[in-house]
């Protein structure tokens, strides 16, 4: 299994040959980034342009499925459950992912268990998750039901049988389960801050709140920029939680962009609209990514 | 702790801040002043972090919040234990958080072999069953394909090789819903379509990215010298991984193997696209028995259908512990 040696080389060995086990090892590699990922995606593109129903045609349509798309209310509600739940959740975590990991990092007892009950629901499904809230936020035995026989009759929470906060009992649940994922990188995020950092703030007299906020806050920038990323990429693809809390429903009323594409393709038999929706998923992506990737990876060259 | 014996050495560790160009702020510009006029010098003082009274009130804040954040994070568990307990009378008349007042394992017997989804009613049984088939091969071949492809990377560059692991990273941040209909006409042409073999070969698709970046990230990190003198001795690709790569890297392949698990275990998207009612993964199994309209609404046996779907998932957790935020934290912070 030599591929270059210089005693045996009369002439060069063809450079396909060079590195030739290295080539075949990757071949699953090259498959799947040029016929998945990027053939695939290419090819869903293509075909939002097309009136597709049942099976995939190349009948071009021009923009008459992004127009039916835009027009559709059903899609209209996704976005903007998708927006109201995508910011919040990016809010949300992140400063309670960070409070949490400086609460954990003031040289605690019981870190390790504190740690891991703040990141067991990580390791869950979000089929579990959705499932679990669904039950707490029953109005009818739940969190409403017991406050209620506690003696506060009028109490009212029951999101996921109100349309107008719906969105905010997914919330609910999905903060449950990734909080303590942004807790885990921020924390490591802090113990990558120099011990001495604090000292010479204290000795300075700042308080520990600003020290956080105006020193080591900046200080993290690469870890808080990852995280953002990992969640803005996590928001986009949110599915199974609501189909497993809510099913969309009441209504319509907590419908995500993700679930309008699955069920276009697959339930109403128009492709066409499922790959323009998705293409409208790809391209909010790219508007989150593309900066990043940019402002990452364009700077070290 | 380390405490830095001369000015020079303290001035040093705080070139971080003193470096230019960090962000400004009023704070921070004041601190870097303060820095340069020595006040380092009063570092030299009494040394040791400051002591402090047990029940101080920086301490009854800190631990009280921290409770308080805990009990949050452990009640659902909590009522999806004791709810999975209770008879359904009880569930009725009970509110959720009061623990059973007799003990019941029979939503869990019921869960486990006869909770009726569409037409089948054996129960999650026949989910487990195939969430351990799904994930068991995926796991296993997803690692063994991201493991070569790490190591060619890090070790065996050829022309193009950064091009196409760039494009993997990239896809990884591809939403799923763009590439699924294309996979279902490729899986259908090589006549995967609907079987757990089809279903195998999409998790270790979308495993690869991070998978990759992980184990060419510590195959880099590993000492060259040894890679080369193998090569000195005549090794080739295969030999050097197979005899020096993988038995250095157990640690890493440990990693892998549980984020494998979750995540697989933990699908529902590919799961409920990529196969048929008789072989859906416990994820899907679990939805429809619960979501399903029809029939009155068992919740003890709804709990203890979810408990079971989460306790693989939860077992590796628990066992791993420090490994499992390596494992998640690994090819996030590093990429």
């Amino acid at each position: 299994m030599r591929h270059f040696t210089m005693s045996s080389a009369a002439r060069r060995p063809s450079r396909l040959f060079r590195n030739f086990s290295a080539k075949i090892a990757s071949v699953p590699m090259i498959l799947t980034a040029l016929v998945v990922f990027v053939g695939g995606t290419l090819w869903t593109v293509l075909y939002s342009f097309t009136n597709s129903r049942l099976l995939p045609r190349l009948n071009f349509v021009g923009l008459d499925q992004y127009e039916r798309l835009w027009a559709t209310p059903r899609w209209l509600v996704s976005i903007e459950n998708l927006a109201i739940y995508g910011i919040l959740s990016l809010i949300f975590s992140l400063v309670i992912g960070f409070v949490l990991a400086a609460l954990l990092d003031q040289k605690i007892r019981f870190e390790d268990t504190l740690r891991t009950i703040f990141l067991y629901p990580f390791a869950l499904s979000f089929v579990v998750t959705g499932v679990v809230w669904q039950w707490l936020l029953n109005p009818d035995f739940g969190v409403q039901a017991v406050v209620r026989s506690l003696g506060w009759e009028s109490f009212a929470f029951d999101p996921l049988y109100n349309s107008s906060i719906v969105i905010y009992g997914v919330l609910i649940a999905a903060l449950w389960q990734g909080t303590g994922f942004v807790m885990c990188l921020m924390l490591a995020g802090l113990r990558g801050i120099d011990e001495d950092i604090w000292k010479a703030a204290r000795v300075d007299g700042i308080p520990a709140w600003r020290t956080y906020l105006f020193i080591v806050l900046p200080m993290m920038r690469p870890v808080l920029v990852t995280t953002l990323v990992i969640i803005a990429a996590g928001i986009v693809k949110v599915y199974d939680l609501v189909v497993a809390q809510t099913s969309g429903g009441p209504g319509i009323a907590s419908e995500v962009p993700a679930k309008y594409v699955y069920d276009y393709m697959f339930f109403a038999q128009n492709l066409g609209q499922g790959f323009a929706a998705s293409t409208m998923m790809l391209l909010s992506v790219a508007i989150v990514i593309v900066p990043w990737a940019y402002l990452e990876f364009g700077r070290r060259r | 702790m380390a405490t830095p014996q001369t000015l020079e050495q303290f001035q040093q560790k705080c070139a971080a801040v003193l470096r230019p160009g960090l962000r400004k702020n009023k704070e921070l510009e004041r601190f870097r002043v303060s820095v340069k006029n020595g006040n380092a010098l009063a570092a030299d003082g009494p040394r040791g972090p400051k002591p402090r009274h047990a029940f101080s009130k920086r301490n009854i804040f800190i631990y009280g919040t921290l409770f308080v954040v805990a009990v949050y994070y452990l009640l659902p568990l909590y009522v999806m234990v004791v709810t999975s307990l209770k008879g359904m009378p009880e569930i009725r008349l009970g509110n959720i958080f009061s623990p059973p007042m007799e003990i019941t394992f029979e939503p869990w017997v019921k869960a486990w072999a006869t909770a009726c989804t569409g037409l089948n009613c054996d129960g999650l049984s026949r989910g487990f069953w195939n969430s351990v088939r799904i994930t068991v091969p995926s796991v296993i071949l997803s690692i063994a394909i991201a493991s070569v492809n790490g190591y060619a990377l890090a070790n065996w560059r050829f022309k193009g090789s950064e091009l196409f692991f760039t494009i993997l990273i990239v896809g990884a941040f591809i939403p799923y819903q763009v590439m699924l209909y294309p996979i279902v006409i490729i899986l259908r042409e090589i006549g995967l379509y609907g079987s757990l073999s089809g279903l195998v070969v999409v998790h270790s698709i979308f495993g690869m990215p991070i998978l990759t970046l992980l184990f060419r990230n510590y195959f880099a990190s590993l000492p060259e010298e040894l890679f080369k003198a193998a090569r000195v001795d005549g090794a080739g690709f295969w030999s050097i991984y197979l005899r020096i790569m993988v038995p250095m890297s157990v640690p890493i392949f440990v990693v892998a193997v549980i984020l494998q698990i979750t995540g697989i275990w933990n699908d529902f998207l590919f799961g409920v696209v990529y196969t048929r009612p008789d072989t859906y993964p416990m994820t899907v199994q679990l939805n429809n028995i619960v979501n399903s309209v029809q029939g009155v609404k068992e919740y003890n046996v709804n709990m203890a259908a979810t408990l079971l779907t989460g306790l693989v998932p939860l077992i590796v957790y628990f066992i791993s512990g420090k490994l499992f935020v390596r494992g998640i934290a690994a090819g996030a912070v590093k990429g």
